[in-house]
């Protein structure tokens, strides 16, 4: 059963009628932005804060990435070749692989003035640990403590830094983590002379910005706006457009027509109609790109049928995976079914599972439940998610299981998988960080299975999944120094999980941005990392 | 000294309390049970509804150390009781809390997003009132003919179109297609930081400004979105117009004016507009606030800034802190509209008295 209300679908049928007319009208571009500023129409409600030691929202790593440089980047030519130099020019790993010194690279200036120094990532990294928000894990997953800080992470002279592990990690773990927007280096002298009640500047850096990056923040409005202003003291080359702009627009339609009109130059959330009724307009095309968000569904191993590994392997085969993509989640996702986002190290593209209702129903035959049986799955009240919950709960009902959907908002259900408390939950995955392990370490791993464990941020145990050797397997990836052996290590892994896990994972998205036919190298970041504007042209 | 006492207890003995106090109190008191009553149910629907708050600060990858910090800094391991207490406390203090959502004081943000739909609900009624009286007051002296029949459609359609739809739609042809007004926002991006925030009210800030530019922006972009309200309550604020004066025209003294040779114009706008103004005030008054609290779609296709889109924005985002603040606020402003409307009520009519 759907819950639909009558204020959401009058805004639905409103929206295709819109979408129907809108596609019927032809606009001509009639204004222009200037050629060194970037206007970019984009939902940004999800920013809290700038402060890259807490920053862990989507908006919040597109800014972090262009005002503040970490020690080790991607580059956004190239993602695929993985983290390059950036602050750090290179670094040595001891010989027992616990100790990483880094030595800074010369010429990289904070937009204040202040020269970048190994002092500045010391207190950097040092103050991620201790302010201890919601991401500091990425860093604290080495062993890192806010009572250790003094002697774990330590910048020895100007221009050497040193980590000292509790384990002899993966180098590429370690690097790819300090990647992520928790890496990025801030301006000590000037955080620290903004700080408050011992906060280390965490209320001033909600809304101001002290980096080296190519970009400074020059004002954000929430809900409204947010602007960037080159960093004249930027080390690297200067970016073509000196001001960014980006504008919180809700609607897709809104977006499109401000696109159409020539007021911004990019429309980063249009809808699948949107996007189709762009096609026709000659001054504006679509890029997609992937991006490291999965879909899945997956089965609570409490409950005593969906611990039946044929019931599962039914349900993967009962599900209609080339439908979806072609119908309603056209050109927004794409078929994946293994753990790691394309373009991840050590991703597969393997899609063992295909729609086949007469082989469902044999598995389901042969694990003695024939007759079908009543389940329940839970599902966040969003447009696609619902979509996707009404073909599972058509194709599945196909092989005899009674589907009834709960429809709930992002809390609730929410609530309701970290309690274990669902038959099915249907779920949206993005990485954490840019290494293998940012997935591995939550679908495939699960040292403790107890009620008390309460490790609610892994979603093996949300579902109740028990596995001890897989568990194993993650650990050992993680220190295996030799990239190409850890990375065939996650692919035999994603391979076994594809198997026998309880997780259905069904699509990973790509993002369609629009833009004006002139706007060149806009990267959003892939499946790793966020938007990089600096490279950008027009 | 002994005298003064006497000759003011004897004042006093004869007047005290004087009416005008007693009143005054009273609707002190009658405002303030029903803010408290309304900060109680606004703080308990918060309570109740099944969201973690905890999890709206920390998001769902944090620690169980993590999640148990926040618990006890947003005060939740307090009985119910004391946690309204301590709101209420800090309410009267203006302190509504801080935005989960944008890191910022509630109030603050709230005085950052209120301007904005304050200018846009002021120009939507005074929109709806100068089209909406008289074109009322037409339908009425006119009843049957075409103009009472337009005035019949335009509320018909006031009423039953969604406002959703209305707003892109205005938005596709006189934005879009047409090029008469600018599009979503407040203000194009060109213009942003040009002027000096004073008021908050983006047309009164150019004008102290003098810049004529920003004030010509920021007209063609309110523009569109004040029709759009102001069509809404002019479906509302024409209908009432007429029923009241339908039945102000059928009066005794109506006729007895008409009998003694008044002319109709007279007799219309003189007399009988006369009788209804103080009942339109009301109407008004009760347009204009739900212009203040029911603009949020309007304020979302348009990209508005205001405090509607800021409400459910936050509801979405399980921000309590803001959406109770901004509910208080809207709550607020209905009470003192009606309390304004009921006063000019009192004053204007001797009934009433």
């Amino acid at each position: 059963m759907t819950r639909h209300t009558p204020a959401r679908t009058m805004r639905i049928g409103a929206a295709l009628l819109t979408a129907a007319l809108l596609s019927s009208t032809a606009l001509t571009a009639q204004a222009e932005t200037p050629p060194n500023m970037l206007v970019i129409a984009q939902r940004i409600d999800d920013i809290k804060t700038m402060d890259p030691a807490e920053s862990f929202e989507f908006t919040g790593a597109d800014i972090s990435r262009n005002v503040y440089e970490s020690l080790v980047d991607f580059d956004p030519m190239d993602l695929d070749s993985g983290f390059q130099p950036a602050l750090a020019e290179s670094w040595e790993v001891s010989e027992d692989g616990t100790q990483i010194t880094f030595t800074m690279a010369d010429g990289h200036v904070f937009a204040s003035g202040n020269l970048v120094t190994a002092k500045d990532a010391e207190f950097s990294l040092r103050r991620a640990v201790m302010l201890n928000k919601t991401p500091s894990f990425i860093l604290t997953q080495f062993g890192f403590t806010p009572d250790n800080v003094e002697e774990t992470i330590v910048a020895s002279d100007e221009k050497t830094l040193v980590l000292k592990l509790d384990k002899a990690y993966a180098v590429s773990f370690v690097l790819n983590c300090l990647a992520a927007t928790i890496g990025g280096i801030v301006d000590m002298e000037t955080v620290m002379a903004n700080e408050v009640d011992g906060d280390m500047g965490n209320a001033w850096l909600r809304d101001n910005t002290a980096g080296s990056g190519p970009y400074k923040l020059a004002s954000w409005k929430p809900d409204e706006s947010y602007t960037l202003d080159l960093n004249p003291e930027y080390a690297g080359d200067a970016p073509a457009m000196k001001r960014v702009i980006v504008q919180h627009i809700q609607e897709s339609a809104t977006q499109r027509l401000q696109l159409e009109r020539g007021d911004v130059d990019i429309a980063r959330n249009l809808s699948p109609e949107d996007v189709a009724g762009l096609e026709e307009v000659d001054s504006v095309k679509v890029v997609d790109e992937l991006r490291g968000r999965l879909m899945y569904w997956s089965a609570n191993q409490k409950n005593e049928i969906l611990s039946n590994p044929q019931v599962i392997e039914a349900m993967k085969y009962a599900t209609d995976y080339t439908g979806m993509q072609d119908s309603f989640l056209k050109g927004q996702y794409i078929t994946h079914q293994s753990f790691l986002p394309a373009t991840f190290m050590g991703a597969i593209d393997d899609t063992p599972y295909s729609f086949d209702i007469e082989k469902a129903k044999g598995l389901l035959d042969e694990a003695g439940y024939g007759d079908g049986f009543d389940i329940t799955i839970n599902v966040r009240d969003a447009q696609e998610r619902i979509d996707i919950g009404q073909s599972l709960q058509n194709t599945w009902g196909q092989i005899g299981i009674n589907v009834e959907m709960i429809v709930g908002t992002g809390a609730q259900t929410l609530d309701t998988y970290r309690a274990r408390e669902h038959d099915i939950y249907l779920g949206a995955w993005g990485p954490d960080y840019p290494d293998p392990n940012t997935n591995a370490g939550t679908f495939a791993y699960n040292p403790d299975n107890s009620d008390e464990a309460g490790a609610t941020g892994l979603l093996a145990w949300r579902n109740a999944w028990e596995l001890p050797e897989m568990s194993e397997e993650t650990l050992a990836a993680v220190v295996e120094q030799d990239s190409d052996k850890r990375a065939a290590m996650y692919e035999e892994l994603q391979r076994e999980h594809m198997e026998v896990s309880p997780f259905g994972i069904m699509f990973q998205q790509i993002e369609q941005n629009a833009m004006q036919s002139g706007v060149e190298h806009f990267v959003a970041g892939g499946a790793t990392t966020a938007v990089s504007y600096w490279v950008v042209t027009k | 000294m002994a005298e003064t006492t006497t000759n003011g207890g004897g004042r006093s003995a004869s007047s005290f309390p004087p009416k005008w106090l007693k009143q005054s109190v009273s609707l002190i008191f009658t405002v303030a049970i029903t803010l408290l009553g309304l900060l109680f149910v606004t703080f308990m629907i918060g309570r109740v509804m099944p969201i973690d708050p905890v999890l709206a600060v920390i998001g769902e990858r944090a620690s169980q150390a993590q999640y148990d910090q926040v618990f006890q800094e947003l005060g939740l391991d307090k009985p119910l009781i004391a946690q309204f207490a301590i709101y209420v406390g800090d309410v009267l203090q203006g302190d509504f809390g801080t935005s989960i959502r944008t890191g910022k004081p509630v109030a603050e943000d709230i005085a950052r997003v209120f301007p904005a739909t304050l200018e846009l609900a002021t120009i939507g009624t005074i929109l709806g009132v100068v089209l909406g009286v008289p074109l009322g007051v037409l339908a009425a002296v006119y009843r049957g003919s075409w103009i009472d029949q337009l005035s019949r459609l335009i509320g018909l359609v006031g009423y039953s179109m969604p406002i959703f739809w209305l707003g892109l739609m205005g938005l596709l042809i006189f934005y879009g297609i047409l090029g008469w007004v600018a599009g979503p926002g407040r203000l194009g991006v060109f213009y942003e930081g040009l002027v000096p925030t004073r008021t908050g009210l983006l047309l009164v800030d150019a004008l102290i400004a003098g810049d004529w530019d920003v004030f010509k922006d920021a007209l063609s972009h309110i523009i569109l979105p004040a029709c759009l309200l102001g069509y809404f309550s002019l479906a509302y604020i024409s209908r009432m117009t007429r029923s009241f004066m339908l039945e102000q025209l059928n009066s005794e003294y109506v006729i007895t004016a008409r009998v003694k040779g008044l002319s109709e114009w007279n007799v219309v706008w003189r007399h009988a507009f006369r009788n209804i103004a103080i009942q339109l005030i009301t109407v008004i008054a009760l347009a204009y606030a739900n212009l203040l609290e029911g603009s949020v779609l309007t304020e979302i296709i348009f990209a508005w800034p205001g405090i509607g889109s800021y409400i459910t924005t936050s509801l979405l985002a399980n921000d309590m802190a803001s959406v109770l603040g901004g509910t208080v606020v809207i709550g607020t402003i209905f009470v003192c509209l009606n309390i304004f409307s009921d006063l000019l009520y009192r004053f204007f009519d001797p009934r009433a008295k």
